[in-house]
């Protein structure tokens, strides 16, 4: 057995929580960010890979995490871009037939440090009712943790995008059309639906409108990614540029944001968001509900649309705007997952609504 | 959609009497559906013959029929009530198969009643095994390959064509008759010719075997809009080729990827659609290859099971009331979820714990039955616990079994492993097996890999490797020793799940200098919610669980609060008729303005549902977790004489520490358990009792038996459903039965013999009427009887397992009078508050006392539903003071109801599981369940009550006879009220020729088995008729003690596998012949005329609809 290292959480509000260091151990003795929760049962390693979570540390509701190790192909991108994790109970094992690697192995290689042993239930409970906060964990003085939280700016009006998004153009897939996706923090399983209906041409979030016609695509696709969408305002406006040319698009979380914010919509800080793979989400189109994933602290407010829009999807737990259509525009976007990774299947379908829309504007063969 | 106008009137099946694999957590579910029903304005129309169910209380539905559940009995009520709408769903697999009956027979179609819930078709898809794996491939789904077979070639054939290894099951089989796995061709030729040899149609399941693959269950549910939800994944500890009933499991599953889990989850929701289930709850069972992930579907059940009961403990979901509203309309969307208050049922929960569930068996009490398990139940009840982590949750699931384990391990119990060689440890991890997992504890212990363990068990490393952290703990802790504990170290050893029983042992020092040190370090028990949303969103369930974290989220209020306890797992001998009683305390406590608080580690029962009581803590009953939630909670009273032994047997130490016990002092209690001051008691009453002692040893013994002469009942003191119990014959049977409870069998591990645990020896009253008689005292000295209960059966069969009248039929006026006398004086004396049960034997008209319980028993709830007198509810108001005038006032204690019916109770036993138990009565019990029967006349009421436990009484066709010598005579009226009703009689030679002699035609005789196997004689056996259908009744009672000839034995357990309805005492022969004549006098069949228990408690008079 390892000796144990005892470390602490602080919340930038002061609170404490005792656990013990695992995964990576900064040299600074701590790690900062800001502290959100998430429930999923299955799939920490999606979660711990998907780029929206950069500059958060994730609290994994689940006690139990790591119990079946890592693998190669469930990874969301090539590297995690959260700054830590908080679970109660670090996984000795990795007891699968597809693990390739421990999880503590796995967050020491990736650099990601991590903290056990915490009381996540009070946690959540507290991030739950004081709304998502910055914090500092790590085998450092409580006084430095303490310090560290207070400084750490947390994810509002920040721009996180530019940390994850791809430095270079690159195309993935060979499906009948052209899309050329917006890498705001893009998880590999949506390029693996969109590659299945289009040959993807993934730009970074700094794309202008003209690069993007320049490829002249059939469609757009505007990702998720994380952080606030206000200080993505160089996206809207391109992305407005593109609603002028009449491209049909499709935008996922962060996506659904900034395509609203470009039909002059603004969005708000969530208490602490929703982070998750249980939500239910309602088809106001067809009456059914759909079991969701979900990975998001903003939301947009529907009545300061400019563009007349309709509510597809809401959020039956809270009522919260799940997606939109455009009545004029061929534009479309949801605020959960549909790609899953981690999280239930049933909303992939809004992929093939995608294709649809493209064949509605391009014909069958474009 | 909102809710169905169309329909009004509903008519729900229960699940009959508790039986293996069917036990209460259909009660949980079948109250859960009738309430919303009700709420919902819907009229509903109830039928089940299960007397200690809480769905059967008058209140919870508008007419509630307990009636056996037989095809005809419930056409008839169908006829009588003319419901729009069968709900078959909520009652497990015998309202599902009556269900179909009533379909397939027209009557549904007949009385135009529409099926809800799941339509016919589905039902049958999901049945049928054939059909199933037919659907199954036709949606791309794999499932084990397989095929029947007739002969040995077919099997060999088949086998061939599948590849090895093969699993063997034989169709219509008892028990896991014939089972077995073949790795070889050799192997598979010797097992299909026992399997085809085991099977009654010669038909054998060639199967894959996929024995110690990974076994999954997901609970789904789906609305009539196709929305589907899962609301949990449960993993097997034990791997394939264990029954998930009789498996550890855990919730949720542990070691699937999210990639494997959703392709689970889509194939849950394929099945479903596939299947046709169109609202409610189903249940869909995976095994997963682990080398490769690949995943066949084993069964899908397409109604509430017992994992629903227990998917709904574990993540607060109510299935069942779900399911309910979702059979009359409702999409999921449309209900609230119950918890959050302001999200909708139409999600997937998500928990923040784990939970772990361990079956509890009762081999110890069917000897001649192997405690190996396999392809089919045989567990009588479950725990659950509830932990932050897996290794708490296992080590308190652990301690709630009340089996002697303070945990894994680490207790006295562990000290007989130590004889065990290495080898044999890891043969016997290879073996699902009661005790299984604590050998694998002490495999790892020993110092044997994962791998190793693994090899042998094909427990999944992950379970492995946390109860290796529970073993190294375990030396960490031995290391630092009971001084050199602190803060951190208790907090580390607590949340690994270890009790303060296991550190004081591992320590030698007591549990309460534990308790003490650990509390003085500041680490205590925190409390915890379950709320379906992992705290996302704020809840106010009362539902709790300890753990060992930072925070409470328990706010006791300052309100009055009753805490009462619980009766842990269904066992034989303590099941749902002391949930029922919890319960009713719950009820009654509440409405009486009593914050009531439930402890309970029971997951089937009413008592665990969070609506229950206005605060649930789900934890082990024992010392240390009772004491966990007395000392959060402060409540003014705990109430431990309702929930049977388990309860009670703390009650001494509770009061100890400072607990207010409710009524009856714990001083009392112990008056009436211990033997020497019981004795004192009678004796200054001048009460006579059975002449007796207690011995320690053997000597003792002897010299009792030889002042009180043979035969005698020898016992164990401090237990409960007459464990152990045996009437022996002479000294070297007493020799015997002195050695084998002195032995390390399963009570030798409970304490052995000591002073504190004698052995009772008394004279055996042989032909004796037993009688129960139930009552209530209050502080002031007023007392009720509540009711008399003159049994079938003589005494030397155990209450439990006796059929039993209200009222009395045969006692005279002045023996009652007697017994009322007594049982006043009795409770007077022992200052009992509450309920008192005493136990009679009356002999030639003297009445002598067996026993007598100064808490609710197991009749309460039969003696509530025969009078309509709610008496655990009135006594728990009585423990807390309120006095029966009072009560009368207020109209909660009524006097009794006789609109001159007679109730039957019957006892079910678990016989037709176990084919090598001999199903034979006795003063041991073994019953799982009971039934009950209603009529105008004894005889009727008593035959219903045969129907309902599955043993209909003859109306046609050949009754066989096999007497001891003694019964010979007494058995004559029955035979001759068998042939009076046309019936023929068939007899083994010395019974037939002595019913001659009295006048009685027998056509039969036949052959003494044992002289046609020795070639002594020839002719037709007992064997013969009965395979060849010959035999439609069977009355064999056995000889004295343990004298009974082997034939005996043999033609019992043929009937059984048979499943030809088997008495094994003229008593029960006699009730039945009284049954048969009614029905059948004058020449014409009589069908059972049906009436609701509204009816016969004078609540209502029927009306029709
Ligand atoms: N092909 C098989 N190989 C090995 N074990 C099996 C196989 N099929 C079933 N089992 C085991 O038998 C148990 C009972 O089988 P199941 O089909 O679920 O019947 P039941 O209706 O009694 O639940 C399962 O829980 C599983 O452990
Ligand atoms: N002295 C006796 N003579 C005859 N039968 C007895 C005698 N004592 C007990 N029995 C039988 O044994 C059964 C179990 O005994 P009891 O004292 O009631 O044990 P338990 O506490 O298990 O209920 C009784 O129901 C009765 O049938
Ligand atoms: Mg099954
Ligand atoms: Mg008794």
């Amino acid at each position: 057995m390892s000796a144990v290292r005892e470390a602490l959480l602080v919340l930038a509000d002061g609170e404490v929580f005792e656990g013990e260091a695992v995964g990576h151990f900064p040299e600074s003795g701590f790690a900062s960010g800001e502290v959100v929760f998430n429930t999923v049962l299955s799939g920490y390693q999606e979660v711990i890979t998907d780029p929206s979570y950069a500059g958060q540390i994730i609290t994994f509701t689940y006690p139990h995490i790591g119990n079946y190790g890592v693998n190669r192909t469930d990874d969301e991108a090539t590297r995690p871009f959260c700054r830590g994790v908080i679970v109660r109970e670090l996984s000795r094992v990795s007891s699968n037939w597809r693990a390739e690697m421990g999880l503590d192995a796995q967050l020491k290689a990736w650099g990601v440090p991590g903290i056990a042993g915490i009381d996540t239930r009070r946690l959540t409970r507290h991030i739950r009712d004081a709304g998502a906060m910055p914090g500092a964990f790590g085998t450092a003085d409580e006084s430095v943790l303490r310090a560290a939280a207070a400084a750490e700016k947390g994810t509002d009006g920040v721009d996180l995008v530019r940390e994850v998004t791809t430095a270079r153009p690159y195309t993935v897939g060979d499906g009948p059309r052209r899309v050329v996706a917006y890498d705001f923090g893009i998880k590999t399983t949506i390029l693996r639906h969109l590659s299945r209906i289009a040959t993807v041409t993934v730009v970074p979030g700094t794309a202008t409108a003209d690069e993007v016609l320049a490829l002249s695509p059939h469609g757009v696709f505007l990702s998720n990614g994380p952080g606030d969408p206000q200080t993505c305002s160089y996206a809207v406006q391109e992305i407005r540029a593109l609603m002028n040319h009449r491209m049909p698009i499709f935008g996922i979380c962060l996506g659904q944001q900034l395509l609203a914010s470009a039909a002059g919509a603004s969005t708000f800080k969530m208490p602490f968001g929703h982070h998750g793979g249980n939500h239910p989400v309602k088809d106001l189109r067809t009456g059914r509900v759909m079991i969701t994933s979900q990975n998001h602290n903003f939301c947009v407010d529907h009545a300061t649309l400019d563009v007349a829009a309709d509510v597809t999807h809401l959020n039956l737990n809270d009522g919260t705007l799940e997606g939109l259509a455009y009545k004029d525009l061929p534009m479309f976007s949801v605020q959960h997952h549909p790609e899953a990774g981690p999280g239930p299947h049933e909303s992939a379908e809004l992929f093939n609504e995608f294709s649809d829309l493209l064949t509605r504007v391009h014909g069958k063969q474009g | 959609m909102p809710k169905r106008t169309d329909i009004h009137t509903i008519l729900v099946i229960g699940s009959g009497p508790i039986v293996i694999g069917q036990a209460c957590e259909f009660d949980y579910s079948g109250t859960q559906a009738c309430r919303i029903l009700k709420e919902e304005g819907y009229r509903v129309v109830l039928v089940n013959s299960n007397p200690p169910t809480i769905m059967t209380d008058p209140t919870f539905a508008d007419r509630t029929y307990v009636e056996p559940l037989d095809h005809d009995i419930v056409a008839a009520i169908i006829e009588r009530e003319r419901p729009d709408a069968l709900l078959p769903t909520l009652g497990g697999q015998t309202a599902l198969n009556l269900g179909m009956a009533l379909h397939h027979s027209g009557t549904l179609e007949k009385f135009g009643v529409e099926m809800i819930g799941a339509r016919p078709l589905a039902i049958e898809t999901a049945e049928n095994r054939e059909r199933f794996k037919e659907a199954m491939q036709e949606i791309g789904l794999a499932v084990p390959h397989s095929g029947f077979a007739h002969d040995l070639q077919e099997a060999v054939d088949v086998a061939a064509s599948i590849g090895y290894p093969i699993i063997i099951r034989p169709s219509y089989i008892l028990g896991g008759l014939g089972t077995g796995i073949a790795h070889t061709e050799e192997e598979l030729r010797t097992l299909a010719v026992t399997g085809l040899d085991a099977s009654p149609i010669h038909e054998i399941l060639v199967e894959q075997s996929i024995a110690g693959w990974k076994e999954y269950e997901l609970e789904v549910m789906r609305d009539h809009a196709d929305n589907c939800v899962i609301v949990c994944s449960i993993e097997n500890v034990d791997p394939m080729g264990v029954h998930t009933g009789d498996s550890i499991t855990v919730a949720p599953a542990q070691t699937l990827t999210d990639v494997e889990y959703q392709t689970m989850r889509d194939a849950t929701f394929a099945v479903m659609r596939r299947i046709g289930v169109e609202t409610g709850g189903s249940n869909v069972q995976f095994a997963i290859n682990p080398a490769d992930g690949e995943m066949v579907v084993i069964e899908m059940n397409p109604r509430v099971s017992r994992s629903s009961a227990l998917a709904s403990k574990a993540t607060g979901f109510p299935i069942a009331k779900i399911a309910a509203r979702l059979a009359v309309g409702y999409t999921l969307d449309e209900i609230e979820n119950d918890i959050t208050k302001s999200t909708p049922a139409c999600f997937e929960p998500s928990i923040d714990y784990v939970v772990t569930k361990i079956p509890r068996w009762a081999f110890e009490k069917l000897p001649g039955a192997k405690p190996i398990l396999g392809t089919r139940m045989q567990s009588v009840g479950e725990v659950m616990a509830i932990g932050r982590t897996f290794t708490e949750s296992l080590q308190k699931a652990m301690r709630s079994l009340e089996q002697g384990r303070f945990g894994l391990n680490c207790d006295p119990i562990e000290t007989s492993y130590v004889s065990i060689s290495d080898a044999d440890l890891l043969e016997q991890c290879g073996v699902g097996a009661p005790e299984r997992l604590f050998l694998v504890g002490e495999a790892l212990r020993r110092g044997f890999s994962i791998e190793q363990v693994h090899d042998f068990s094909k427990i999944d490393p992950w379970f492995l490797d946390q109860m290796l952290m529970i073993v190294e703990e375990r030396a960490v802790l031995a290391e630092i020793g009971f001084a050199g504990m602190a803060r951190r170290s208790w907090r580390r050893a607590k949340r690994l799940g270890f009790s303060d029983a296991q550190l004081g042992y591992l320590w030698g020092v007591t549990e309460a200098e534990v308790r003490s040190a650990r509390l003085a370090a500041g680490v205590r028990a925190t409390f915890k919610t379950v709320d379906t949303c992992a705290a996302e969103f704020d809840a106010n369930t009362p539902y709790h669980y300890s753990t060992y974290e930072d925070t409470d989220e328990v706010r006791p209020s300052d309100r009055k609060k009753v805490a009462i306890l619980g009766s842990g797992p269904n066992r034989i001998g303590q099941g749902i008729e002391f949930d029922y009683c919890c319960v009713h305390a719950s009820y009654a406590l509440r409405a009486a303005g009593y914050e009531t608080i439930m402890i309970n580690c029971n997951p089937e029962t009413v008592s665990t549902d969070y609506d229950t009581s206005d605060r649930l803590y789900f934890e082990p009953l024992t010392f240390e977790d009772v004491m966990n939630v007395i000392e959060a909670e402060q409540p003014m009273a705990v109430i431990v004489s309702l929930g049977g032994q388990t309860p009670l047997k703390l009650a001494g130490q509770l009061a100890a520490a400072g607990v207010p016990i409710a009524g009856t002092s714990p001083t009392s209690i112990d008056e009436a358990e211990d033997r020497d001051l019981w004795n004192e008691l009678c004796n200054s009453l001048d009460i006579a009792q059975p002449p007796g002692g207690t011995a320690t040893d053997i000597e003792g013994a002897l010299t009792i038996a030889a002042k009180h002469g043979f035969p005698v009942l020898v016992r164990p003191s401090y237990v409960l459903g007459g464990r152990a119990m045996q009437i022996v014959q002479d000294e070297d049977d007493l020799r015997r039965a002195m050695a084998e409870l002195a032995a390390d069998g399963s009570l030798g591990r409970e304490g052995g013999l000591s002073a504190d645990r004698p052995v009772l020896v008394d004279r055996f009253l042989s032909d004796a009427i037993e009688v129960d008689v139930d009552a209530i005292r209050d502080a002031t000295g007023d007392a009720v009887i509540g009711g008399i209960m003159e049994h079938v059966e003589m005494a030397g069969v155990h209450s439990g397992d006796s059929a039993c009248a209200i009222p009395p039929q045969s006692l005279s006026a002045i023996t009652l009078r007697t017994l009322e006398d007594i049982t006043f004086r009795i409770a007077e004396r022992l200052d009992v508050r509450g309920l008192i049960n005493v136990q009679f034997a009356v002999k030639d008209g003297e009445v002598f006392v067996l026993e007598a319980n100064p808490r609710a028993s197991r009749t309460v709830p039969f003696v509530a539903k025969a009078t309509g007198v709610p008496l655990a509810m009135v006594a728990s108001r009585v423990m807390l003071g309120a006095t029966l005038a009072e009560l009368r006032t207020e109209g909660l204690l009524r006097p009794p109801v006789n609109t001159g019916h007679v109730s039957v109770k019957e006892a079910v036993l678990p016989f037709n599981r176990f084919p090598d138990v001999d199903p034979v009565l006795s003063p041991e019990m073994r019953s799982t369940g009971e039934v009950m029967g209603i009529d105008s006349t004894f005889g009727v009421a008593y035959a219903k009550s045969q129907l309902a436990a599955s043993s209909r009484v003859p109306l046609e066709g050949t009754v066989f006879m096999s007497l001891a010598d003694r019964d010979k005579l007494s058995a004559v009226p029955a035979a001759k009220s068998f042939t009076k009703a046309g019936l023929k009689l068939a007899a083994t030679s010395g019974t037939a020729a002595f019913l001659r002699a009295h006048g009685v035609t027998v056509d039969i005789e036949v052959a003494k088995l044992t002289e046609v196997l020795s070639g002594e004689a020839t002719g037709v056996t007992a064997l013969d008729l009965i395979r060849g259908n010959g035999v439609q009744f069977m009355i064999n009672t056995p000889r004295e003690g343990r004298r009974d000839s082997t034939d005996g034995a043999e033609i019992r357990r043929a009937a059984t596998i048979a499943k030809v309805p088997v008495v094994t005492t003229v008593a029960a022969a006699v009730a039945a012949g009284m049954g048969v004549e009614e029905l059948t006098r004058g020449g014409v069949r009589k069908a059972f005329a049906v009436k609701s228990l509204q009816e016969h408690l004078g609540m209502t008079t029927h009306t029709g609809n």
